[in-house]
C-alpha cells in the first residue's frame, strides 16, 4: 500500500472512460450537472458529441441512457451515488434492470466521506437499493488499479452494473489489474480474524491489519470489489478458518456488505459476524476524517472489534 | 382509409376480447388509443415482420404501457406474435405480461408500465439516431394522466434541448385518469401550451379520426431542430357505448354480459 500516491476512485474511472472510449465509439456517458467532479468532464473534452449532460434530472439521465441502451450504445450515467441511485431507483428497477439494458450507472461520492455537505448528500443505502436488483452487478472498487479493472470490466458485461466510487483521495494499493469478477482480495492469511471490507475503506483495514501485526495479532483483510455477485466461496473459507469474523462499510449495515457477507453465512457456514458501518442512522457534516472515527470506520474501531 | 378503420376495428375487438379471457387489463385507455397505434402500425412507422431489430427501423414506446392490449392487438395484426397468443394476455407464462416486455414479445422496442418513462427512453433512442447519422423516426405515446409524472417534464425539456426532430411524441388525451377527470385529480391543462413552452411543434387533433392521425404525422416530419407532440383528443373506452367516457373503465374487465354487447357494438361499427 502506498500512503503517499493517492488518488480518488472517481478520478480513476474518469480515466479509464476516455480510455475505453477510444477503444469503443458506441461508449456514451451521460452526467447530470456534476461532470466536474464525476469526472465526465474528462470524457466530455474528449468526445464532445458522446456526451450528454442532463442537466439536474437524475430521472430523465437514466431513462435517456436506457433508450440509448436499446440502439446499441453502452451508456455510463454519472453522479453523486445519492441521486443516481436514490432518485432513480424506480427509473433503474423498471428501465433498466427488468429490460436487462446495458446501462453503466456510477454513483461517485458515496458514504460519510463526502463529508461537509452532510446527510443529504451522503448515500448510505445505495448498496442495498442496487443488490437488490436482478441482472444488476455491484461493485465497489478501492484504488486506482482496481477501479480501472471495475471499469473496464463493466463494459465487458452486457447488462446493468453499478459501480459505487468515492469523493476522497485514497492510498494506492494494487500495482497490477489481477482481480475476477466477483472474486474477493485476500491479503494475509492471519487466522485471528477477518475483516470484510470494501471500497476506500480497504486501505483503512490493511493499516489495522499492520499495526496489529506489531502487536502479534494477525488477521487477514478480504478487498469485496464485486458486492454482487458475492464471493461466497471465499466468505466460507475464512469463516473456516478464522476465528472472527468482521465485515466493515461506509454504508448501512442494513442491506449493505456485511447483510450481504451474513445472508451467505446464514446459509453455508453460520458463524458470528460483527458488522461495523453506518447503524441505522444519518451522516452529518464534518471533515471526512472526523466522522469516520465519530462514526468507526476506522483502524481504531477495527482493532478494537478484534480484540474484544 | 377504410383499411385503417378495418384494422382499427380488428384492434378493438381484440383488446376487449383479450381483457375478457384474461378477465383483468385496461380497455379504456386501450381502446381510446387503438386509432393511433393502428395509423402508426399500418401507414407512418417503418417497421414490418422481417425488420424487427433492422437497426434502422422506426421505434415505437408505448410509456403509457397499461394499455398493453391495443399494442399487443396491433402486434398480432402486423403477424409480430400469433393471434392465439392473445387469448394468453396476463396468464402465467404467457409472454403477453399486464405491462410490455421487450425481452418477451416480438415486436415491442422498450419495456414500459412504471408511468413517465417513456419519453425519456424515447428522447435516448432518438440520440442514438442523430449520433449515428440515421434517419430513423422515434414515436412515444404517454397518457393525459401520465403527464403528471414530474419525469414527462423533465424529458420534455432534454428533447427540446437536444432538438430532437426525429421524435414525435403523442398524448392520448382522453381526459380521464382512475380516480376521475385529469382536469379535477391533478389538471395537466393547458397541454398544448404547456409543450409549446417547453420548444415542442404542437399539433392538436381528434385522436380517433384516422385522417387526422395521418396529417399530423406528416405534419410531424416537417418540423426541424425540435420535437414533434401530438395532443390527440380521444374518447375513453371509445366504441363501445358503456365504457365510453367513464373512468370506471380504466382497468376492468367486462363480465360476460358485457362482453357479449361490446362484441356486437364492435361487430356493427363495421357496418
Amino acid at each position: 500500500m502506498n500512503q503517499n500516491k493517492k488518488i480518488a476512485t472517481r478520478q480513476s474511472f474518469g480515466e479509464t472512460l476516455v480510455e475505453l472510449g477510444k477503444i469503443n465509439p458506441n461508449i456514451v456517458a451521460l452526467d447530470a450537472d456534476l461532470s466536474a467532479a464525476t469526472k465526465t468532464n474528462l470524457f466530455a473534452k474528449e468526445f464532445p458529441h458522446r456526451f450528454f449532460d442532463m442537466g439536474i434530472a437524475e430521472q430523465d439521465m437514466i431513462g435517456t441512457a436506457a433508450g440509448l441502451a436499446t440502439c446499441g450504445k453502452m451508456p455510463f450515467a454519472a453522479t453523486f451515488a445519492m441521486f443516481a441511485t436514490g432518485r432513480t431507483y424506480d427509473q433503474i428497477r423498471n428501465s433498466v434492470c427488468y429490460p436487462n439494458l446495458n446501462v453503466k450507472i456510477i454513483g461517485t461520492h458515496s458514504g460519510i466521506t463526502v463529508g461537509e455537505d452532510g446527510a443529504t448528500h451522503q448515500m448510505l443505502e445505495d448498496i442495498s437499493l442496487m443488490r437488490g436488483l436482478p441482472n444488476m452487478t455491484v461493485l465497489y472498487p478501492s484504488d486506482d488499479i482496481q477501479t480501472k479493472w471495475a471499469v473496464e470490466e463493466a463494459s465487458k458485461i452486457n447488462g446493468p452494473v453499478y459501480i459505487r466510487l468515492c469523493r476522497l483521495a485514497t492510498p494506492t494499493i494494487y500495482e497490477e489489474k489481477h482481480f475476477e469478477l466477483g472474486k474477493g482480495v485476500m491479503h494475509g492469511e492471519g487466522t485471528d480474524a477477518t475483516v470484510f471490507v470494501a471500497g476506500d475503506l480497504v486501505s483503512v483495514a490493511l493499516q489495522a491489519k499492520e499495526e496489529l501485526e506489531k502487536e502479534g495479532t494477525n488477521i487477514r483483510v478480504v478487498d469485496m470489489h464485486t458486492i454482487k455477485p458475492i464471493d461466497r466461496e471465499i466468505i466460507v473459507k475464512c469463516a473456516k478458518e478464522t476465528k472472527k469474523l468482521i465485515s466493515m462499510e461506509d454504508h448501512s449495515i442494513i442491506g449493505g456488505l456485511g447483510t450481504a457477507i451474513a445472508e451467505v453465512l446464514t446459509e453455508e457456514y453460520p458463524a458470528k459476524l460483527i458488522r461495523l458501518g453506518m447503524k441505522d442512522v444519518f451522516g452529518q457534516s464534518g471533515k471526512p476524517a472526523e466522522l469516520m472515527d465519530y462514526f468507526g470506520l476506522n483502524v481504531e474501531q477495527i482493532k478494537k472489534s478484534v480484540k474484544e | 382509409m377504410e383499411d385503417l378503420s378495418k384494422i382499427a376495428l380488428n384492434i378493438r375487438r381484440n383488446i376487449i376480447k383479450m381483457i375478457y379471457a384474461a378477465s383483468s387489463g385496461h380497455p379504456g385507455g386501450a381502446l381510446s388509443c387503438a386509432d393511433l397505434l393502428t395509423v402508426l402500425y399500418f401507414s407512418e412507422m417503418n417497421i414490418d415482420k422481417d425488420n424487427l431489430k433492422d437497426e434502422n427501423r422506426d421505434r415505437f414506446v408505448l410509456s403509457k404501457g397499461h394499455a398493453s392490449a391495443a399494442l399487443y392487438a396491433t402486434l398480432a395484426e402486423k403477424d409480430f406474435i400469433q393471434k392465439e397468443e392473445l387469448l394468453g394476455f396476463r396468464n402465467i407464462n404467457s409472454i403477453l405480461q399486464g405491462h410490455p416486455d421487450m425481452n418477451k414479445v416480438p415486436g415491442v422496442d422498450m419495456s414500459t408500465g412504471s408511468l413517465g418513462q417513456g419519453l425519456s427512453v424515447a428522447n435516448g433512442m432518438a440520440l442514438a439516431g442523430k449520433l449515428d447519422d440515421k434517419d430513423y423516426r422515434v414515436y412515444c405515446l404517454m397518457g393525459d394522466g401520465e403527464i403528471e409524472e414530474g419525469q414527462i417534464w423533465e424529458a420534455a425539456m432534454s428533447a427540446s434541448h437536444y432538438k430532437l426532430d426525429n421524435l414525435c411524441a403523442i398524448v392520448d388525451y382522453n381526459n380521464l385518469q382512475i380516480d376521475g377527470k385529469v382536469t379535477d385529480v391533478m389538471n395537466v391543462t393547458p397541454i398544448d401550451e404547456k409543450f409549446k413552452s417547453f420548444g415542442f411543434n404542437v399539433i392538436n387533433i381528434n385522436g380517433n379520426d384516422i385522417d387526422e392521425i395521418l396529417s399530423a404525422f406528416e405534419k410531424a416530419k416537417k418540423a426541424k431542430e425540435r420535437p414533434t407532440v401530438i395532443i390527440a383528443k380521444t374518447r375513453k373506452g371509445k366504441g363501445v357505448s358503456f365504457m365510453e367516457d367513464q373512468a370506471g373503465w380504466h382497468g376492468k374487465a367486462p363480465n360476460e354480459e358485457e362482453y357479449k354487447i361490446a362484441m356486437e357494438e364492435l361487430q356493427e361499427l363495421n357496418k
